[in-house]
């Protein structure tokens, strides 16, 4: 047994040196010197203060701003420190009655907008922190964005063609757009 | 499906076959002892390391000598990573300041990492300090990948030595396999992972100022009787920190899955984009399929490798497309309600909850069909919120038995024992011996793996029984009808498989769930593993017998069907009655109306 023992303890510890130690001590110095931006969470600062991240979307329920996919994080939406999905099932009913929730929300701050809506608007996203938002969605939103804003609805649609993203090789990105970033783009449109 | 959802199958395919061979080749002659070119340092660690544990190299250990060593070392990695989570609050690299975990949670999850499974009942951005997860969880998540490939080269030795006592040494095998396989891929893949916008650093969580305040209702502190709301509101946001690519990296490539985050690989910063996304389901493919090259190369036919790899190939694509049609699909109960779930230029559509945008349908099925074939248990996407059938594809892939691709060395080694079985049953059909590359297939070969292939459904479906039969299993259950039962099922399937994944509703971090699957995922690793090395070491020993006319050919396109019929026929049998009462039995409620 001791030709085991000893062999198992000394493996196991030095193993944890060079993988748990070494190794992550290593990466990370390189990518703060390669990639420091990423490496640091891809942070927005405006006047030196942090206002967001690109990668971890924010809640909006202005009417002048881009809604954000609905986020089953609690306590509130967008919580930075719990992350995750709604995890209901299909055929909850409290499924049905959340979406029916949010397509009310979205009816009520614009009424005369009947058209279908994007799946996504109404969907709780898998990290509850989703940065981006379908164009079918930030489309659908444009009439009532540019109303609050006294813009034309032709400015809001160019912002967000401009911006849009997807389609990389082809066959990986999906057509989507930055909530956080369309959003402080048009308060710097004014 | 669609052209994209078809397009981002054939590249990653692409991409991974393309890597099969000089990776195969390289991890052939890595676990032959054979030195790395380019690694010398790696060389001067290896002997300096073996001289510290008493080990000579070039000792070679019978299969009982090799099964004791692994299961004392993987004893000892449990014990101290459950010490690491215990002791964290006294310990460095703790910005946040957090306890211990409970002592039934730090078991479980001590278990669960050592065995690959990497079931995470916990809420890590809130439970686990920096030490813990990159000195206690990284740790395991390559000791446990190194575990798995050394089993499944073990198994390959038993078939490619003869007359033989010995399957090889542990030690040297563990070693070998992280510092030159490991280590080095890891380390690339962690880099790209952050220039994609992975985070790797070890500062405190930073505050950010939001855009438009939020508020919101929240619980006042837990009294008595029901729970009063207060409204507040908040204008900042807290963003996690850590790093976070070095462990993203290796569990992907180890087949681990266990997140940095909540969220596992949904969260964006784990995996901020397509490429990312592209990239992480590369690394969980990368040595499943190329140990299938391993393993032709070391047998002296890689034509049997690549017989294997096309079985694993056909039934990929077969699951990954019934999932992926399930999800675009999307959910009749919201298109009565005026949802647009069609795809188009400007959405990828389909059932979006539990889905991120930037992965749309096509990024999160294949990731889930690949984390769920291969052990790893990472997820993308929610897996409770998917429909009914497209939720049951990720359950029956570990319910096969995670053999396409697999977990890294388990798949390979699992496939092979259903090989054993499939020559076994074409010999009983055709009525010769049966033998398996020059191997003859006995009493007790068939035996061990009659125990490697239905421990896994037993414990299971045992499991299963129990909790839905005991208050404090069905407590756990977060949806109602057929789903919740989908849920208690998919956890215990998860565990026994040691994949991780979960439909997370299911609120498991309590005593009961976290002993009840600590147990199975123990035995469903190393009740097998010992079976296998029990295999491999009897192979061993069996001299080899010449090929005559006789012999069933093990590379061609009937033993391809029958490899996948055999796959198919021991996971539908065992599983069928189970997934009549949870997915399918939703899907029919669903659709009726």
């Amino acid at each position: 047994m001791k030709t085991i023992l000893r062999p198992a303890v000394t493996l196991l510890l030095v193993m944890t040196l060079i993988t748990g130690v070494i190794y992550p001590l290593v990466v990370t110095g390189v990518a703060q010197v390669a990639f420091p931006a990423q490496a640091n969470g891809s942070l927005i600062r405006r006047n030196g203060q942090v206002i967001g991240s690109r990668l971890i979307g924010q809640p909006f329920s202005a009417p002048q701003y881009f809604w954000s996919r609905p986020s089953a994080t609690s306590p509130q939406p967008y919580n930075g420190l719990a992350s995750g999905g709604s995890n209901l099932g299909p055929t909850n009913p409290a499924l049905i009655a959340a979406v029916k929730a949010r397509i009310a929300a979205l009816h009520a701050a614009d009424p005369d907008n009947r058209a279908l809506i994007p799946v996504d608007l109404v969907t709780a996203s898998a990290s509850g922190l989703d940065p981006d938002i379908s164009l079918a969605a930030a489309y659908y939103q444009a009439g009532r964005v540019a109303r609050a804003r006294h813009v034309s609805v032709r400015q809001v649609r160019a912002l967000i063609a401009a911006r849009a993203r997807g389609g990389e090789l082809g066959v990986l990105g999906t057509p989507r757009i930055n909530v956080l970033e369309l959003n402080l783009a048009l308060d710097a449109m004014k | 499906m669609t052209a994209q959802s078809w397009g981002l199958l054939a590249l990653l395919l692409a991409v991974t076959l393309l890597a099969v061979k000089p990776l195969g080749l390289y991890m052939a002659r890595v676990m032959e002892g054979e030195p790395v070119p380019g690694l010398g340092l790696g060389a001067r660690i290896e002997s300096w390391l073996y001289r510290l544990c008493g080990v000579d190299p070039a000792a070679q250990m019978g299969w009982k000598h090799y099964a004791l060593a692994l299961l004392v070392f993987n004893v000892l990695g449990v014990l101290l990573l459950y010490a690491m989570q215990r002791l964290q609050g006294w310990l460095p690299l703790n910005p946040q300041h957090l306890g211990p975990p409970s002592a039934d949670s730090a078991f479980n999850t001590a278990v669960s990492f050592v065995t690959n499974t990497n079931w995470q009942s916990y809420t890590p951005e809130t439970t686990m300090s920096y030490l813990t997860q990159m000195a206690g969880l990284v740790v395991q998540n390559f000791l446990s990948a190194a575990t798995g490939i050394v089993v499944a080269v073990a198994l390959i030795r038993g078939l490619a030595r003869h007359s033989a006592k010995t399957i090889g040494n542990f030690w040297v095998d563990v070693t070998r396999a992280t510092l030159y396989v490991l280590l080095p891929i890891a380390t690339v893949i962690a880099l790209a992972l952050v220039s994609q916008g992975v985070i790797q650093n070890l500062s405190p969580n930073q505050h950010a100022t939001l855009l438009q305040p939020v508020t919101y209702q929240q619980p006042l502190t837990a009294a008595a009787g029901a729970p009063r709301m207060q409204t507040v509101t908040t204008g900042t946001q807290t963003l996690p920190m850590g790093p976070v690519a070095s462990q993203e990296s290796i569990k992907e490539l180890g087949t681990n899955g266990g997140g940095f985050f909540n969220a596992n690989s949904a969260h964006p910063y784990e995996n901020p984009n397509a490429w990312s996304n592209l990239l992480e389901m590369l690394a969980i493919a990368l040595i499943p399929a190329a140990l299938t090259y391993t393993f032709g190369f070391m047998v002296g036919d890689t034509r049997q490798g690549w017989a294997v790899l096309a079985a694993m190939m056909i039934m990929f694509v077969g699951l990954y497309a019934v999932c992926n049609h399930s999800e675009q699909r999307g959910n009749p109960a919201l298109s009565a309600l005026g949802v647009s779930q069609l795809p188009s230029s400007q959405q990828s559509g389909g059932n979006m909850e539990g889905k991120e945008v930037r992965f749309g349908i096509a990024g999160s099925t294949l990731f889930s069909t690949l984390s769920t074939v291969t052990s790893t248990g990472a997820v993308n996407a929610m897996h409770d919120s998917y429909m009914p059938i497209g939720g049951m594809v990720p359950l029956l892939d570990m319910m096969l038995g995670e053999v396409v691709f697999g977990g890294v060395g388990s798949g390979l080694y699992s496939m092979l024992i259903f090989a054993i079985i499939g020559v076994f049953i074409a010999g009983l059909m055709i009525g010769r011996t049966p033998e398996y590359l020059g191997k003859k297939i006995e009493a007790f070969e068939m035996k061990m793996s009659a125990i490697a292939i239905l421990v896994m459904p037993f414990i299971v479906l045992t499991g299963t029984a129990i909790a839905v039969s005991v208050a404090a299993g069905r407590a756990g259950v977060a949806n109602p009808g057929p789903h919740g039962f989908s849920e208690i099922l998919y956890a215990f399937t998860s565990a026994g498989n040691n994949n991780g994944s979960a439909f997370a509703g299911l609120s498991a971090d309590t005593p009961f769930y976290n002993t009840a699957l600590g147990i199975v995922i123990w035995l469903g690793r190393f009740w097998p593993i010992v079976a296998v090395l029990a295999i491999a070491g009897s192979l061993a020993a069996k001299k080899r017998i010449p090929v005559s006319a006789g012999t069933m050919p093990t590379h061609g396109p009937t033993f391809i069907a029958l490899l996948i019929g055999t796959v198919l026929l021991v996971g539908a049998l065992t599983f069928v009655p189970a997934l009549a009462l949870g997915p399918i039995a939703e899907h029919l409620m669903l659709w009726s109306h």
